[in-house]
């Protein structure tokens, strides 16, 4: 126990360095794939110490709680996975974090983020149950929630599940804010909404939604690592290979409406779920 | 220690936004020429934004007259300290040809304080890089940094 705790309590600490890395290699991918240098690898950790030093300026207090508990929530949903604690509690714990984001962009009277904070409540609306279903379907095979006991599971979750690794593929594209699905924030279009339910959040409130965004990343990472959690080189290659191929995505698709994200994630998501579920059943 | 690592991130991670108070678009396009893999200037971590609150970097090209100078001086006051004025062109740092028109309050100085000037009609991508280069020099004499 108490060397869980101290496992869970390192990995609280190291989950900013590892996501920011992972962002910082992230731009340098997707310098490659656009034939350009690209910023340096640490380019996202220089983005959030600049933003930490900048003059704090809110919009109204709403922003500045919503930021913090949305840190937080995303903190405490990365210690209890590194405690092997509950799946579910995990998802409860990202719903809070995530509804606070959309509290803090709705509670400022601009369209930009008005528009932002609607797009992020769809956009949980398409992930949150698909999100759910491969919680349940780890359980099914495994007989619990808890991630002890999907450690405990002598054969690789993803030769029971692949279909459901798709459909976390799904959520990790949302997750990581990547086209088709960076619909309520995106890295690139600065532009287009401005920055959805980013816009009103300024300064040191922008930094810890950054740093709070890596720990989910890392978060949704890890329940992928779950699906392979037998042989560590297995996680390494299944996880690199997952993230190069949402780079890649990224990269050749276009943005999409919500309508299609919504139509196109509940119907493919939702078949390949009831498929792979059935199938559990029969098998 | 934390401070200096700040001032380090506030030197690699410029980000700007960038407004055109009229006229011909030419400096315009220059700018957004610096964006294209030809120039990238994200290599130097420079990010295009299009909201105040998260720049650090003005770059206002075009004539300021008196409709438009209450928006740009409202763009200044919404962007957080530590920030930085880059005025582009011949327009944005005299009012150009179009200096002597009626409307036309003069350079972008009149308005908001400038920390570097860009000449040029059109600037080139190359100075305006070099004037976000000049800018993080400007804000560096600001924070003490300069030895």
């Amino acid at each position: 126990m108490v060397g869980k705790l101290v496992l869970a309590l390192l990995a609280v600490a190291l989950t900013p360095l590892v996501g920011g890395l992972l962002a910082g290699v992230d731009r340098r991918l997707t310098a490659w794939l656009q034939s350009r240098y690209g910023p340096p690898v640490l380019q996202p950790f220089y983005d959030v110490l600049k933003l930490l030093g900048k003059t704090k300026m809110v919009v109204n207090p709403w922003q500045a709680l919503s930021a913090s508990v949305y840190l937080a929530a995303a903190v405490t949903s990365v210690f209890i996975f590194f405690m092997q604690g509950d799946l579910l509690l995990i998802f409860f714990v990202l719903t809070i974090g995530a509804v606070f984001l959309v509290v803090g962009a709705l509670s400022a009277p601009s369209p930009y983020s008005q528009i932002g904070g609607q797009r992020e409540l769809w956009q949980m609306l398409a992930y949150e149950p698909l999100l759910i279903l491969v919680f349940v379907s780890m359980a099914m095979v495994t007989g619990s929630f808890r991630i002890t006991a999907i450690l405990e599971h002598p054969t690789p979750l993803l030769y029971d599940l692949p279909l459901m690794f798709i459909v976390l593929g799904y959520v990790l594209t949302i997750k990581l804010r990547k086209s088709p699905f960076d619909i309520s924030a995106s890295q690139h279009a600065h532009q287009e909404i401005v920055r959805g339910v980013l816009t009103e959040y300024s300064g040191p409130h922008l930094a810890l939604l950054e740093i709070a965004h890596w720990f989910e990343v890392v978060l949704v990472l890890g329940i992928c690592s779950l699906f392979f959690a037998t042989s560590a080189l297995g996680v390494v290659v299944l996880l690199a290979a997952t993230y190069f191929l949402e780079i890649l995505i990224d990269n050749v698709m276009a943005r999409m409406t919500w309508r299609w994200m919504l139509r196109s994630v509940l119907t493919v998501g939702l078949v390949l779920s009831l498929v792979n579920i059935l199938w559990l059943y029969v098998a | 220690m934390f401070t200096d690592l700040i001032n380090k991130g506030r030197l690699k991670s410029p980000w700007i936004m960038h407004f055109d108070c009229g006229s011909c678009n030419g400096c315009d396009i220059e700018v957004l020429a610096c964006l294209t893999p030809m120039y990238d200037i994200e290599r130097f971590g420079i990010v295009n934004v299009g909201n105040p609150k998260h720049a650090d970097v003005l770059l206002v090209t075009g004539t300021v007259n008196h409709r438009n100078k209450h928006v740009l001086k409202n763009l200044y006051d919404q962007m957080p300290d530590p920030k930085a004025v880059i005025a582009i062109g011949a327009c944005g740092l005299s009012g150009g040809i179009f200096r002597e028109a009626y409307n036309v309050v003069g350079g972008v100085d009149k308005v908001i304080p400038v920390d570097v000037y860009v000449p040029g009609c059109p600037a080139r991508p190359e100075a305006i890089i070099d004037g976000v280069v000049k800018a993080l020099e400007a804000v560096k004499v600001k924070l003490g940094l300069t030895a």
